[in-house]
């Protein structure tokens, strides 16, 4: 996040905590470094960060044996791109759930109220299901990417279609939003389920899997893929700060404190949709980050956006990093889901805080 | 954790060590080398079989048959059949769900894997690897079941077992298409997926239990559904199947008779009043490994008794001992 943004902003008095915030902000960052290593250090294979060089002077000077060609391909090919993955998926989704807590001032809020999980999902399924038969012509010359691009189109469609609903009179309004949203939402998930009715075995096992999410499937250019997505919310996010700060009084206060409300709501729903399709279409459904990650900020550094926004992020890119060291190693050879190991992780550690802490910045 | 830094002699003497166990793995199948194209139609080299890693059951079973157990390390959850496979060798998930650093932590010489392992970016990545990665057809047609012996035959080196076991599946086949011929009304099976809540799980077209009961020369009474689906009620009078197939697993959640009579609807057809529910074993019945022949032998056996075909011997389902070596082969 730029540091002018968080200069100008001077809506919300100072508070003690606000004084740990640039504390907070680098202990964070620090941790999710230490994640970074641990995520590029442990396997199955027990290869560790020891044998970078011999694996990065093997990528630029060749392998002369196999042994240094399987530690280039575990570190450069397979852990790489999965760390840089995780972060990317944890970062989105934890700054876009934040985004949405703020504009719909709801504790509950996630990126799901904007359509983009349900139409990524029904996408996914339908390339799952029909990728062999109906949709093969469609599906072809995209070839082991048709997965990924499928979900995120369909994600930016099923948003796009509810921010006309809800923008018809010129106005984004929320509550038209929400209402749509739940609409919507269960359209695509009926949709997904008669897909899943008509699957075979195989099929159901596929879309079953995907729904729990994986970083298994990381590769070069998956990676290439988001760091389009992950500039475009570095650079929209800051902006947004200060009108998010004017929300947590009100819509209409926000626009008395002199926040361009209609820019703002557009700006977080773009900013939300296309990172979360792009983290949806990469590592299938991770739950529980978009929500969990922006409260524990909250309770731990307050709700002043300067601190939940970059706080979500590098607390997200942590969170979804550690759940994947575990996944990747607990059941070895074999891998787990990685939203069973984030609920398993995640909801004991954020149940704790909310008993011991209470609910931060809602209620 | 499993990162462990080894320095010095102590690496160097582990090296050695392993220098050691690849050349004593090396005078097992001394000077072994062979190219195959496989269903990807990728050129294999293959040189070393001494730490096989198997996706799909009907590969393991396959490899079990040929007897190379002894060199599988690992096998994905699929590998079903014969049961000590997944008890004695290393586990690396489902073979739709692999990791790649998983399998390669298994430091195989081979992956032999069916056609459907993914998910695809991984399946890229081991393919990637100096490990030869040979793909086979995961098509469950009988001249499929075929070449697919003779195809992990010649990548593991036993042409001639292969040729043996293929060539006995293919009789078995055989067998089959003349019996089918003589039958002139065939029996209306339906096929119970599992019985719970007073409702069938059947199954439909596109189904392994729906190839096997054409097999077997049956017609499916669900053939009019695509997959596994549940029927209750009128839909399952309406199906009137003459026979029912359903499979053995014991314990609570078995397909007995009275469940199956439980419901409703059920009861009212012929197959019920008459008697007629066939018990087999499920891995057996739609694993369509090399077995897949005889399952349908014995299925034909079991719904055609005037037929008086000669159930298939040697295998009736039940897991081989590992002293019974090759029941397929023993033809």
């Amino acid at each position: 996040m730029s540091v002018e943004s968080a200069e100008r902003v001077r809506t919300l008095p100072m508070t003690e905590r606000a004084r740990l915030v640039p504390r907070f902000l680098a202990a964070s960052a620090v941790i999710l470094l230490a994640a970074a290593l641990l995520s590029l250090s442990v396997g199955p294979t027990g290869i560790t960060l020891t044998s970078l060089p011999r694996a990065l002077d093997a990528a630029w000077f060749g392998a002369d044996d196999a042994a240094t060609a399987r530690e280039r391909l575990v570190l450069l090919d397979i852990r790489l791109p999965r760390t840089l993955i995780g972060m990317f998926v944890g970062a989105a989704l934890a700054v876009a759930g934040a985004m949405m807590q703020g504009l719909f001032r709801n504790p509950l809020a996630d990126p799901g109220l904007i359509g983009v999980s349900a139409g990524a999902a029904l996408a996914a399924v339908a390339t799952i299901v029909l990728g062999n038969t109906v949709l093969a012509p469609f599906i072809e010359p995209f070839g082991i990417y048709a997965l990924p691009i499928a979900a995120f189109l369909g994600g930016a469609v099923s948003t796009t279609i509810l921010v006309s609903i809800a923008g018809r009179h010129g106005q984004l309004a929320i509550g038209t939003l929400l209402l749509a949203g739940i609409a919507l939402g269960a359209l695509a998930g009926a949709l997904t389920g008669l897909l899943a009715f008509g699957s075979d075995d195989r099929e159901l096992r596929d879309l079953t899997l995907w729904s729990m999410g994986s970083l298994g499937g990381a590769s070069w250019p998956k990676v290439f893929a988001v760091i389009p997505f992950g500039l475009l919310v570095l650079v929209v996010a800051p902006k947004l700060i200060r009108a998010l700060n004017g929300f947590l009084l009100g819509e209409a206060q926000a626009f008395h404190l002199g926040v361009n409300v209609e820019k703002t709501k557009r700006l977080a729903i773009l900013a939300t949709a296309a990172s979360v399709g792009a983290a949806v279409a990469v590592a299938g459904v991770i739950g529980f980050v978009g929500i969990v990650v922006p409260h524990v900020v909250r309770i731990i550094a307050g709700p002043d956006h300067r601190v939940v926004l970059p706080g979500s992020a590098l607390l997200g890119a942590t969170l979804v990093l550690m759940a994947d060291v575990f996944a990747r190693i607990v059941v070895r050879p074999a891998e787990l889901p990685i939203g069973i190991v984030m609920a398993a992780i995640g909801a004991p550690v954020f149940l704790h805080l909310v008993l011991k802490r209470g609910v931060g910045g809602f209620g | 954790m499993t990162a462990t830094v080894f320095r010095g002699p102590v690496r160097g003497a582990l090296v050695f060590l392993l220098f050691l166990l690849a050349g004593w793995g090396g005078q097992a199948s001394p000077s072994f080398a062979v190219t195959v194209t496989d269903a990807a139609g990728d050129e294999v080299e293959v040189t070393d079989l001494s730490r096989i890693v198997s996706i799909g059951g009907d590969v393991t079973e396959i490899l079990y048959a040929l007897d190379k157990q002894d060199q599988i390390i690992a096998v994905d959850t699929t590998s079903q059949y014969p049961a000590e496979a997944l008890q004695e060798k290393e586990e690396i998930g489902y073979m739709r769900a692999l990791s790649a650093e998983g399998v390669l932590s298994m430091n195989p010489t081979v992956i032999i894997a069916s056609a459907g392992s993914g998910p695809p970016e991984v399946v890229k990545l081991l393919k990637s690897s100096s490990v030869p990665y040979v793909e086979v057809t995961d098509d469950t047609s009988p001249e499929a079941v075929a070449d697919k012996v003779r195809f992990v035959a010649k990548v593991v080196g036993e042409d001639e077992k292969g040729e043996k076991l293929a060539s006995s599946v293919e009789e078995d086949f055989a067998v089959l298409a003349e019996q089918r011929e003589k039958i002139e009304t065939p029996v209306r099976a339906l096929f119970i997926l599992s019985v719970g809540d007073g409702k069938a799980t059947v199954a439909g077209k596109g189904t392994g239990a729906d190839s096997i009961i054409a097999l077997a020369g049956a017609e499916n009474a669900a053939g009019s559904m695509t997959g596994y689906k549940p029927v209750v009620n009128e839909a399952a009078m309406e199906l009137a199947p003459d026979a029912i197939v359903t499979m053995a697993h014991g314990g609570p959640m078995s397909n007995t008779l009275e469940k199956i009579k439980g419901v409703k609807g059920m009861e009212m057809t012929p197959a019920v009043k008459n008697d007629r529910v066939i018990t087999m074993d499920g891995l057996y019945l739609l694993g369509f490994g090399p077995r897949a022949s005889k399952a349908a032998r014995a299925l034909m056996a079991e719904l055609y008794p005037e037929l008086d075909i000669a159930k298939p011997e040697g295998d009736d389902g039940h897991h081989h001992k590992a002293e019974a070596k090759n029941p397929h082969t023993e033809k």
